[in-house]
């Protein structure tokens, strides 16, 4: 099973959204507890009478989607399948605010309406009129690995040629609030890109929406395949762990999704120690913060280093000279819950 | 080709009973589950109809067998409920011999305990109990059936509004087919909630007097909640273990309306495209579907557009269909669950479910909804519909051995 990346499209805390070259100048925030997105221009993307009822992550959603396809040449995919730890969250907020605020009378019902975790989906494939598959998942870690995985068995099935797949996840001041008493993020601020030294407890939380145009066939601009996706529950220990990882077969450089929370990264170092003893190994978080799908993120990466044959000094852990890439894989684990692995391969 | 995914288990909890026997008992005798709002606090409760689970918080607890001092929203009991019935109706006990997946559905999560986080938080930002907030995503109930279940080599939850199970049946079975799992337990789960009480009536889609599916009159659904799960395995693992089964998916297909974010098109194009698709699936003709287990709502919308995209398919030969949602009232993520063990029943039953409620054939369609239990038929394909907001629609084909 292997899909080819033929165009990506990310809007992130970094100028992914309008970078040629991978992290040309890489984007730093001094005493930060959260990082949020550089919002693109819309029009040229997205019909300004669409956009008006827009929330923001539906904005960023419906252009990095509608940008994915124009630089892979696709007007109509087979299918469009989405990812989302946590859906449209300013507009679920809003509802919930609006029942208890109005006593549950007269309430505007286009927050409600755009509360579901298909809103983005549904938009998408509204602006394209595209009556094709349509999915979303909406599953904590999982979430975009398991868009993946039904988007890799869709051309297997030979069920679609090109398809568009994403993820997305939005941060708002309540989203912070309640995730901060949770104990989720540092307390002291600190600067994004030194979090894999921080000592204190917590990530720096982020957000982000990534989309790929995977197609079943190879072309002048396929950037990179993916040629495996695994999702693992609730490891039972660190060897089962390493099992699991070792059966995807050994690449030429890791990503690892430390995010700076002592506790959860030692599952990382653990790792560093053993299977990925000799590999070079990368990090990602302190680029877009921690989120439920910013393996995506990761994903979009993984694919310009690939194509660049390039490692952006900013993202490297350690000193392992790196050699010819041609297999890349993206490791990640959401609260030591979902774990997730994605081998990205050179075309 | 048609797909050949055995029905091993089923497992339901509703408003018209809160396992199997008690739901297939209210189906023969036509008595539906809507009524009065009894177990939450809102303004609307004297207005609008529901179809509630007859049973507390508490009570669910002690059905779903999980520990006392658990965090569990309702959402997640109704789930782990519904899923241990499904696989103990399959005779599966731990630990699992074969690699064993869940892919469960919702769109409301856990919202019912959120709402009681946010009533206090709204005062003051630092108020509100945590362990009300942490089941609010859709990830978390997925997570308990998980747990309750002992079910590790797949996990997802799919959340495309009301469509959300059918697509996580429609995901277990290609699963399967692909070789990633040889058994998938499928299905979702909703509750009932101020957000989505409220949401819907901010709409103006609630019938006041409770819903009348396909009727002239109707003015609109009636929520309900509940759980409907499915055990699906191989045609390698049925034949090795010598279960037996109660059925078989053979046909799916999932289509976007892509027409507006809550309305249907008026001749139903995604419909017709879900069905369509789940026809060449099966590899069977319109006129071998015995039964239509519509969607229906009772929407002014929902019925018009998804009647004239049976009527397309199907020519003057509309087979026999109804919506249950007359009983159980509209689940959202739930109902692709609960309607697929509706259908599974009508294949062993050898029945066809009457649309309660029904007193006026709408002018714009030819065919009338059944409305009245018909026993002995033969029900050899079930045609399910699910559609949602977004324009999510996805049809299921079930089918006797």
């Amino acid at each position: 099973m292997e899909a080819f990346i033929n165009g990506l499209s990310a809007i992130s805390p970094q100028n992914t959204f309008a970078e040629e070259k991978l992290l040309q100048e890489p984007g730093e925030y001094c005493d930060v507890r959260f990082i949020k997105c550089l919002e693109p221009q819309y029009s040229g993307f997205i019909d300004p009478m669409a956009a008006r009822r827009m929330s923001r992550i539906i904005k960023m959603g419906v252009c990095s989607a509608i940008k994915c396809l124009k630089d892979a040449g696709i007007r109509n995919p087979d299918a469009i399948i989405t990812g989302t730890g946590m859906g449209c969250v300013e507009d679920t907020g809003k509802f919930l605010i609006s029942i208890y605020e109005n006593d549950e009378k007269l309430l505007n019902p286009t927050p409600f309406i755009q509360s579901t975790h298909n809103t983005v989906g549904a938009s998408i494939a509204l602006a394209l009129k595209c009556n094709n598959y349509n999915n979303t998942y909406g599953h904590r870690g999982f979430s975009f690995e398991s868009a993946l995985l039904d988007a890799m068995m869709l051309l297997q099935e030979k069920q679609a040629c090109d398809i568009l797949v994403g993820a997305l996840d939005e941060l708002t001041p309540d989203l912070f609030t309640i995730t901060d008493r949770l104990g989720f993020w540092k307390k002291v601020p600190v600067n994004n890109l030194c979090l894999k030294d921080s000592k204190s407890r917590g990530s720096i939380a982020g957000e982000g929406t990534a989309f790929f145009a995977l197609s079943r066939h190879k072309s002048e601009k396929s950037l990179a395949r993916i040629s495996s996706v695994m999702t693992f529950f609730r490891p039972e220990n660190i060897t089962e762990l390493q099992n699991r990882i070792t059966s995807i077969g050994k690449p030429d450089l890791v990503i690892l999704g430390i995010n700076g929370d002592p506790q959860g990264d030692e599952i990382y170092s653990h790792l560093r120690k053993g299977i990925f003893n000799d590999i070079p190994a990368l990090y990602y978080k302190h680029l877009c913060g921690e989120y439920d799908t910013s393996s995506a993120f990761a994903l979009a990466m993984a694919s310009g280093i690939i194509r660049e044959q390039r490692v952006p000094d900013i993202m490297k852990l350690d000193d392992i000279p790196v050699g010819e890439l041609r297999n890349i894989l993206i490791y990640n684990h959401l609260r030591n819950v979902n774990h997730s692995a994605i081998l990205v391969t050179s075309c | 080709m048609s797909v050949r995914i055995y029905i091993t288990g089923a497992g339901i909890i509703s408003s018209i009973g809160l396992n199997y026997s008690e739901v297939l008992f209210c189906l023969k005798a036509s008595k539906g589950g809507i009524g009065r709002l009894t177990l939450l606090d809102s303004v609307h409760k004297d207005e609008v109809p529901v179809a509630e689970v007859k049973a507390t918080n508490e009570e669910l607890k002690g059905l779903a067998e999980v520990p006392g001092k658990g965090v569990f929203s309702r959402t997640s009991l109704l789930g782990i409920i519904a899923a241990r019935q499904a696989l103990k109706s399959a005779g599966i006990e731990k630990p699992f011999d074969v690699r064993t997946g869940l892919i469960s559905a919702t769109t409301v999560g856990g919202m019912d305990r959120t709402e009681k986080f946010f009533k206090k938080y709204l005062k003051d930002k630092s108020h509100g109990r945590l362990r009300d907030v942490i089941t609010h995503d859709m990830g978390d109930s997925t997570e308990k059936i998980a747990e309750a279940c002992g079910i590790r080599d797949y996990v997802t939850t799919i959340s495309t509004a009301c469509s959300s199970s059918a697509n996580s049946i429609l995901l277990g079975s290609r699963l399967i087919e692909n070789g990633f799992l040889d058994r998938a337990l499928v299905g979702g789960v909703d509750c009932l909630t101020l957000f989505t009480i409220n949401g819907f009536n901010s709409l103006m889609i609630l019938d006041s007097n409770g819903c009348k599916p396909f009727d002239e009159e109707r003015n609109g659904l009636t929520l309900g909640e509940g759980a409907g799960f499915l055990v699906l395995e191989s045609e390698r693992v049925v034949a090795k273990t010598g279960r037996k089964a109660m059925g078989k998916v053979t046909g799916y297909g999932n289509a976007c309306d892509a027409f507006h974010q809550t309305a249907s098109s008026p001749e139903g194009d995604g419909a017709f495209l879900s069905m369509q698709k789940a026809l060449l699936k099966a590899g069977i003709r319109p006129d071998q579907i015995d039964y239509i287990n519509a969607h229906g709502t009772g929407t002014k919308n929902n019925d018009l557009s998804e009647g004239k995209a049976i009527e397309r398919l199907f020519g003057n030969s509309v087979p026999p269909c109804s919506s249950t949602k007359s009983f159980t009232g509209h689940t959202l993520g739930a109902a692709g669950g609960i309607e697929a063990v509706f259908s599974v029943m009508a294949l062993e039953q050898q029945c066809i479910w009457p649309n309660l409620n029904f007193t006026r054939k709408m002018k714009e369609l030819k065919f009338l909804p059944v409305t009245d239990l018909r026993n002995n038929v033969p029900v050899r394909n079930v045609l399910s519909n699910s559609f949602g907001f977004g324009g999510n629609n996805t049809s299921l084909i079930f089918s006797k051995l």
